[in-house]
């Protein structure tokens, strides 16, 4: 253990996964930590889409927890990834979000990059009329910004910086596999409007909330009301056999009335559309699965809201603050029915959505609830201890897997 | 009507349009578009590149309606309200019977603790009709300079 670890681990922590104590969430060395051991240790972090990148020579930009990278398309089609950081004095190599080009040059000094990161040229390397330049053993090949392993999945494309990573699917497990494609499989991805959302708060309790099946219908009045989403609507939670991956789902709700809410907030029986055509599902996936929120470790989620379909991107800022970007996607093969529903569907997710407005707001309430809490605990415990599988939502099984990962990658 | 005249009333438009968001009177908000309407907020790079979606997004004047009721009955944020600033309508080119407009804006929003920021800048891409002797909105297209939304974008804007 290095000396950040022993002084991150000489704060309290219970044993077990019930409790959490919210120093995680404020401390700036806790935030330095997860970047070296969960961001850029033996996970895959989601870098963008394939169709970001169609052709040869194509780049995007992305993060990697804070870390600034680039994805690109080489020469010969292979998807690369390295660090967004001169390798002479530290700068951006690249400035936009996207773009086409043959290679990179860095602003400052104008070292150059071919397309998978490797440092090609020098400017003024043998100096200028005989006098300065780089000594004569500078070796290019020895400098460079640090380089992804890269690997696509349903159009997604994943990196990661540790040697350690499993192969991707392995890591995964067949279940989230199979749920990721359930939803993306063997489909051509169209991007139709992409946001970022900043939000007041630690990352972590962002992606918990993600997690959290059982706030979803007493948070959110809207899903609730329209039987959107209910917990007594049939569903359950899916978690990864190490906590790291999840996925939960609401199936289509029973018929009759419904007395599990009575008397609570959301719990508003006359609250009506005057236009319901935003309510109804097309049926794309072929079943009874309305609602299906995936989260893969240590930040990306999958979302399908009946059709509105989004991958989000957490982006930690600092130790209370953290940008979610939010691709809305579609199919190139959308009908113009399925697409005009989408559009409209689209309202109940994202910055303004109806049962997701509330998500961009409640981890701050947290995060100044907890101002002077570093040493006090939350309680997770909805549901019992353990993090594994459960057949309901009225559950934290996913967010106790959540901490489960955390811990063993923090070693904590 | 002289284009004098169309800039005034749009004018009009613009600041009732402004006075029900920030006087709170959100329940008339809805009734300064037609009843076939497009309303979406955007950015500025989603309008650049074509993407349809919006983070809010009605093809209807109940649509509009449901938003207002669902911010007075449904959503959970906290108090804040917003003061828009809009600049001077310029005449774009449109089709017969209509109006169409480009309009710049600011939002400042004001939180329940007094904090202010400026919450959003961007322009207004109008199309208006004359309906039952007064301009409605065909069609308001806000598009956003930036990408990014603090914390939740719950009154429109």
């Amino acid at each position: 253990m290095d000396a950040m670890t022993d002084r991150i681990s000489s704060r309290l922590w219970p044993a077990g996964l019930t409790r959490v104590p919210y120093w995680v969430y404020t401390e700036q060395d806790v935030l330095a930590a997860e970047q070296k051991r969960i961001f850029e240790g033996p996970v895959w972090n989601y870098l963008c889409l394939e169709i970001d990148l169609p052709n040869n020579g194509d780049y995007r930009t992305t993060f990697v927890g804070s870390m600034p990278v680039v994805v690109t398309r080489a020469e010969d089609g292979e998807y690369c990834g390295f660090e967004n950081r001169c390798a002479h004095r530290g700068a951006l190599i690249c400035l936009e979000d996207g773009g086409s080009v043959q290679d990179f040059q860095c602003v400052y000094h104008s070292w150059r990059y071919d397309l998978r990161g490797n440092l090609r040229s020098v400017a003024f390397s043998r100096g200028v009329n005989g006098k300065g330049g780089m000594p004569p053993d500078f070796d290019m090949s020895c400098h460079g910004p640090r380089k992804l392993r890269v690997t696509t999945f349903c159009g997604m494309v994943f990196g990661t910086l540790s040697p350690d990573a499993p192969e991707f699917e392995t890591w995964l497990g067949p279940e989230i596999v199979s749920r990721v494609r359930r939803v993306l499989g063997n489909r051509r991805l169209e991007i139709i409007g992409r946001f970022t959302q900043a939000l007041p708060n630690n990352w972590k309790l962002y992606f918990e909330n993600v997690r959290d099946t059982y706030h979803a219908s007493l948070l959110h009045l809207f899903f609730a009301t329209f039987r959107i989403t209910r917990l007594s609507s049939g569903g359950g939670v899916l978690v990864s056999e190490t906590g790291e991956h999840h996925a939960s789902a609401t199936r289509a709700p029973p018929q009759g009335a419904d007395s599990s809410y009575q008397g609570m907030r959301s719990d508003k029986e006359s609250f009506r559309l005057a236009d319901p055509s935003l309510l109804g599902m097309h049926d794309e996936f072929h079943d009874d699965i309305q609602l299906q929120i995936l989260s893969i470790f240590p930040g990306f989620i999958l979302q399908q809201v009946h059709n509105a379909l989004a991958v989000r991107q957490i982006v930690p800022r600092g130790v209370d603050t953290t940008d979610l970007n939010w691709t809305y996607l579609g199919f190139v093969d959308d009908t113009p029915e399925l697409r005009a529903h989408r559009l409209k569907q689209n309202n109940l997710v994202g910055p303004a959505g109806y049962v997701s407005m509330e998500d961009g707001a409640v981890g701050g309430f947290v995060q100044r609830g907890i101002a002077a809490a570093a040493d006090e605990l939350s309680v997770v415990e909805m549901g019992g201890a353990g993090a594994e599988t459960q057949e309901t939502r009225a559950t934290e099984a996913s967010v106790r897997g959540f901490w489960k990962a955390y811990r063993m990658h923090m070693g904590l | 009507m002289g284009d004098a005249d169309t800039l005034f009333r749009l004018a009009a438009l613009n600041t009732d349009y402004a006075s029900c968001i920030d006087a709170d009177r959100l329940e008339d908000w809805p009734g300064l578009f037609l009843e076939h309407c497009l309303y979406k907020i955007t950015t500025a790079d989603n309008h650049r590149r074509g993407y349809a979606a919006g983070v809010v997004y009605a093809d209807s004047r109940a649509m509009l309606t449901d938003r207002v009721a669902a911010l007075r009955e449904a959503n959970i944020y906290e108090r804040q309200t917003y003061r828009h600033i809009v600049g001077m309508p310029a005449l774009r080119p449109a089709e017969a019977g209509e109006i169409a407009a480009e309009t710049p804006f600011l939002v400042v929003r004001t939180m329940r603790d007094g904090r202010m920021d400026l919450f959003a800048a961007g322009v207004y891409l109008d199309r208006v009709r004359e309906d039952s002797g007064r301009l409605r909105f065909a069609e308001r297209l806000v598009v956003c300079d930036s990408s990014r939304f603090d914390t939740l974008l719950a009154i429109p804007l």
